[in-house]
């Protein structure tokens, strides 16, 4: 998506590589370009990709990702510092 | 539960559901536009016909079905309180646990011969493949990211290609965001607008609004800047901040609206009203980043914790403005 890349050397995407089984099962859920696979394992290539949806860690079967996962949206955040609670999407309820 | 009991869907979407989706896209009832949740055929599918899985969201379920035509499938909606499938897979409604209990209650075990459900991959936020398949059985296959690629992925023998599971935000994803994004903006701004004319002097309405306009224009030019004009223009504007991108793009729209704009002729006027249009670009622009599908919690906490104190302290600026240029006469 060019044009269209966000705030760089922010996200907490990190895999523990030892931990990974080549599944690939985080390429399949991943929504952007973020991973790459190798032979037997994956490689995190575009960490500034991330959205930290938490879908690749969800999927993974090793527990090998982990991200600090979140809404991407100010409105959320800003209401979590308000009211002094995890920010969370509550826009479409 | 036997086929005789789902109910059938067509593919073909008639003039109310196209009515309702342009309704909720405008942010009017959106919290009420659902289906029940359950099992539904499209066509005629039999025991080895495959299994997707949606939203009870209206809107999802009508694209879904809509890109149908030519398949026999079944499908299962979950109950996600009518919310979509990303979003409700970010709040875990659509998930592992509504999935495998939508499984069990629907008999689908009983229904189709095989054991695989095709999810769209936007729902993997909530759903735990490997824990759906020892929940229940069922192996989770994820599907694209967009409905009009089903039928694809499907005769591709169930084979999503790269640009299948890619999401993109498109001029037209990104003009679809803008009538809810206004919507909620309007809330607060005809409230405003509605006291200004009150406090304005003037004997008639159109006195009233020729009172409020040269205050009010420069600061509306500002709000459409970061509503309208931020997410249209969103890749060709400079920075990568939303916040900056709002800036600048208001910096040029209320500039140029009190260049070309009679009234406040005084320097502290204009600069008051600068700063405030420009503020509200900035603001607003920020808060579309929970519309967009690439920005990340932490890019946006990085954004706001150097936004926010930049923004409150310009407010104060203009206020401080104001008052210092009321009270010199």
């Amino acid at each position: 998506m060019t044009g269209l890349e966000y705030i760089r050397g922010v996200t907490t995407i990190e895999l523990d590589r030892s931990l990974c089984n080549g599944c690939m099962m985080c390429i399949k859920v991943c929504p952007h370009p973020v991973f790459e696979a190798l032979k037997r394992a994956v490689a995190v290539r575009e960490p500034d990709l991330c959205i930290e949806c938490g879908a690749c860690v969800l999927n993974c079967p090793e527990d090998a990702l982990s991200v600090h996962p979140g809404v991407g949206c100010a409105t959320a955040i800003l209401k979590g510092w308000i009211t002094r609670s995890e920010p969370h999407c509550d826009c479409g309820s | 539960m036997s086929q005789l009991t789902t109910p059938t869907v067509g593919t073909r979407l008639g003039i109310v559901d196209r009515f309702g989706h342009w309704r909720v896209r405008l942010g009017v009832g959106r919290g009420r536009y659902s289906v029940a949740p359950g099992l539904y055929t499209i066509g005629t599918p039999d025991s080895s016909s495959p299994v997707l899985v949606t939203a009870n969201y209206k809107l999802s379920f009508d694209v879904l079905r809509s890109e149908l035509e030519d398949v026999d499938a079944w499908i299962l909606v979950l109950d996600t309180n009518g919310v979509n499938v990303w979003c409700a897979a970010g709040k875990g409604t659509f998930g592992t646990e509504e999935l495998v209990r939508r499984v069990q209650t629907t008999g689908l075990s009983d229904v189709v011969s095989h054991r695989k459900l095709v999810v769209p991959q936007l729902g993997a936020t909530g759903v735990a493949a490997h824990e759906v398949r020892r929940l229940c059985g069922f192996k989770v296959v994820y599907g694209p990211v967009r409905a009009r690629d089903v039928q694809a992925f499907l005769e591709a023998g169930m084979h999503a290609t790269d640009g299948m599971r890619r999401v993109t935000f498109t001029v037209g994803e990104r003009f679809a965001m803008i009538g809810v994004e206004l919507a909620s903006a309007l809330k607060w701004i005809v409230p405003i607008l509605v006291v200004m004319m009150l406090l304005a002097g003037g004997d008639s309405v159109l006195d009233r609004v020729r009172a409020v306009t040269p205050a009010a224009l420069p600061v509306l030019a500002g709000v459409f800047a970061g509503v309208v004009l931020v997410p249209i223009l969103l890749p060709w504007i400079p920075g990568r901040a939303f916040s900056l991108k709002g800036a600048i793009l208001g910096a040029v729209v209320v500039g140029t609206t009190l260049v070309f704009m009679p009234g406040f002729q005084t320097t502290a006027g204009r600069t008051m009203l600068f700063l405030l249009g420009t503020t509200a670009a900035s603001f607003l622009a920020m808060q579309f980043t929970g519309s967009t599908t690439f920005t990340s919690p932490s890019g946006v906490e990085w954004e706001m914790r150097r936004a926010l104190p930049i923004q409150i302290s310009a407010v104060f600026l203009a206020i401080v403005i104001g008052f210092a240029h009321w009270l010199g006469g």
